[in-house]
């Protein structure tokens, strides 16, 4: 059976609300850490080995030991619920179904950043989320979890929900608190990082959904307890989304270093590729990370089992390997081209981008129109090396990594289905219009 | 032009969560409410309104509008039929589905239906990736879409929609004043 630390109680009836949540253990953790100070809290998350969930990896208890303590100025914590990433709907999932625990982890994370006002920011067309959002917090405000002295400890915590409107860039934590400040999303220039000047200039931390939700089984079992979930350094477990041509999309938890072969052919996850195809390639982390062809998904390229954690995907660099990312799993069978594919990826960067980079503002647009000329049956191969200039000439010289995420798919593509490019460059001909509309009647 | 009382009353409510001086954080939920009280989009006297309401300059509301999907700055029908275009939904037929769409309504992407009853857009992914392809009206997803079900989809829009729905509605100001 699988570990499972976030999702345990997703099937006791009732538990979206605050009595039932309550009576399976719910908001022990904020009784155990407001006994602690602060900076204990912050040492079981670093011992915890918790890493962000939206995508960076990055330790979230050193991220947290980064907010600076000398100045006067409030200090806050921001939930990133903006979730857009193609192929990724994880935090959807669980602010859905556990919208408790989501606010369990904010106010044990808030008191060990010595917040006192926090905020979600929830992409705005999960406008039902926010509802169920909305009527949780009200529970927990009438519980005495939320407001003015808590549990009698004298600490006191606000929290509200805050809608975005559209724009895949405003899960960049930079372009999300200009967002909230009322502004377009565009990205700041970093340094200075959030945690010294982030919302009106003040210190603040932005984590993802699942990680501040993760916060929760840290502090029950504590952090060298939580520790031991995993492998190496990828601890815990992982909410994984996955879609595409598989037989049972859907989000999953998986204790971090599940073989991802188990994880895709397992009827207890993806239940292996639909319609009993062969699998033809995977976006493991979402659409920026780099798209792997079967082989090099299931086996590194030295010939290891490929596992489902931090490490293992990013086994062989970006030569052989890819991310974790944002647990946004997309499977493409034999059927799906790959380059078309690359098209709409690179597309949806190109609407996507701000616009303050010029690599990235023009550079995107230049890609969408160079593989839209090759899937028109105008390539020449002469294309492929401007894709890949192109590419090379976006990634790290952007303000944000926007940039980057534009660039990882076409190179990634280009290094491992080169000749599906020069296939539709030398014989337009076999550019077959895959119709789903077969499915889409069946379905 | 003005709010109604219970709009007024929710934005006056969503201002007091951000610090006093800071109550341009609220402009997005401000638009959004804009959006559901003035006919599904937000005209340039709407958008000088909420300037007005939130004492900051009209160049203020036109530049964040103008950056996010979801305010539509020209006039829409009653229904705004949002299809998700992105990888995973394109998988799994969305292409297909836009142009069933556009084929059963006349009209191509961006286009609002003659009677003013539908407009076609398509929209970047919408974290429903597991269920695709999806559509979006109003606050409702619909899930594993096919022909069938978006022909039902739109039969139903036909048949109850008087007003036009947007993603925030009288039903939200509603609850958020609960």
């Amino acid at each position: 059976m699988s570990k499972k630390v976030l999702l345990n109680n997703i099937s006791v009836p009732g538990i979206q609300g605050y009595d039932v949540y309550r009576a399976n253990g719910g908001y022990a953790s904020v009784e155990k850490a407001l006994k602690m100070t602060p900076d204990a809290i912050i040492e079981e998350v670093k011992k915890s080995g918790l890493r962000g969930r939206g995508g960076a990896g990055f330790p979230t208890g050193m991220k947290w030991s980064f907010i600076d303590k000398k100045t006067s100025n409030p200090h806050y914590l921001v939930c990133n619920a903006d979730e857009s990433e193609p192929g990724t709907f994880k935090d959807r999932y669980l602010m859905e179904k556990l919208p408790h625990l989501l606010i369990e982890g904010m106010i044990v994370s808030s008191f060990a950043l010595d917040a006192h006002t926090s905020y979600i920011y929830i992409r705005g067309e999960l406008l039902y989320v926010y509802h169920i959002l909305e009527k949780a917090i009200a529970e927990a405000y009438k519980a005495g979890w939320l407001g003015k002295n808590i549990m009698g400890t004298g600490y006191d915590l606000d929290l509200y929900v805050h809608p975005g409107a559209g724009a895949y860039i405003c899960g960049e934590e930079t372009g999300l608190i200009e967002s909230l400040e009322g502004k377009r999303g565009n990205p700041r220039m970093k340094p200075p990082f959030p945690a010294i000047q982030g919302l009106w200039m003040c210190p603040t931390v932005v984590n993802n959904v699942e990680t501040l939700a993760a916060v929760v089984p840290v502090m029950n079992m504590g952090g060298e307890e939580y520790a031991k979930i995993g492998v190496g350094k990828s601890t815990g477990t992982k909410l994984i989304s996955a879609c595409g041509h598989i037989n049972k999309p859907g989000v999953y938890e998986i204790e971090l270093g599940l073989p991802v072969e188990e994880f895709l052919n397992s009827d207890e996850y993806c239940g292996g590729v639909k319609n009993g195809r062969k699998l033809k390639a995977v976006v493991a982390g979402g659409s920026s990370v780099p798209i792997l062809p079967a082989e090099l998904f299931l086996k590194t390229a030295k010939g290891e089992p490929r596992l489902m954690s931090y490490e293992s995907l990013a086994d062989g660099g970006f030569a052989t390997g890819t991310m974790l990312g944002s647990g946004g799993f997309i499977v493409m069978d034999e059927t799906a081209s790959v380059v078309k594919n690359l098209w709409n990826f690179t597309r949806f960067y190109h609407h996507e981008s701000c616009g303050q980079c010029s690599p990235c503002r023009e550079g995107t647009g230049w890609m969408e129109k160079v593989l839209h000329k090759i899937l028109d049956g105008h390539g020449k191969m002469s294309d492929i090396d401007l894709l890949w200039d192109v590419q090379s000439k976006i990634e790290g010289r952007t303000i944000c990594p926007l940039g980057d995420a534009a660039a990882w798919p076409v190179a990634s593509a280009i290094r491992h289905f080169r000749k599906d490019f020069e296939e539709y460059i030398q014989n337009p001909q076999s550019i077959k219009e895959v119709s789903y509309l077969a499915d889409l009647v069946e379905a | 032009m003005k709010f109604s009382d219970d709009a007024l009353d929710v934005i006056s409510r969503i201002k007091k969560r951000y610090p006093e001086g800071k109550q341009k954080s609220a402009i997005l939920p401000v638009l959004h409410i804009a959006q559901a009280e003035f006919g599904g989009w937000l005209s340039p006297e709407t958008m000088d309104y909420v300037a007005t309401i939130l004492n900051i300059l009209p160049v203020e509301v036109y530049e964040v509008a103008s950056f996010y999907s979801m305010f539509n700055l020209t006039p829409v029908g009653k229904c705004v039929i949002e299809v998700c275009r992105t990888g995973p939904c394109w998988l799994l037929g969305a292409e297909d589905l836009v142009n069933y769409l556009q084929d059963k309504l006349g009209i191509k992407v961006g286009e609002t239906t003659p009677d003013g009853m539908f407009t076609l857009k398509t929209v970047e992914c919408l974290a429903a990736c597991g269920t695709a392809p999806i559509i979006q009206l109003g606050e409702t997803y619909h899930e594993n879409m096919n022909i069938e079900k978006a022909d039902k989809l739109l039969a139903d829009c036909r048949a109850n929609i008087k007003e036009p729905i947007s993603h925030w509605s009288k039903k939200h100001i509603k609850k958020e004043q609960a």
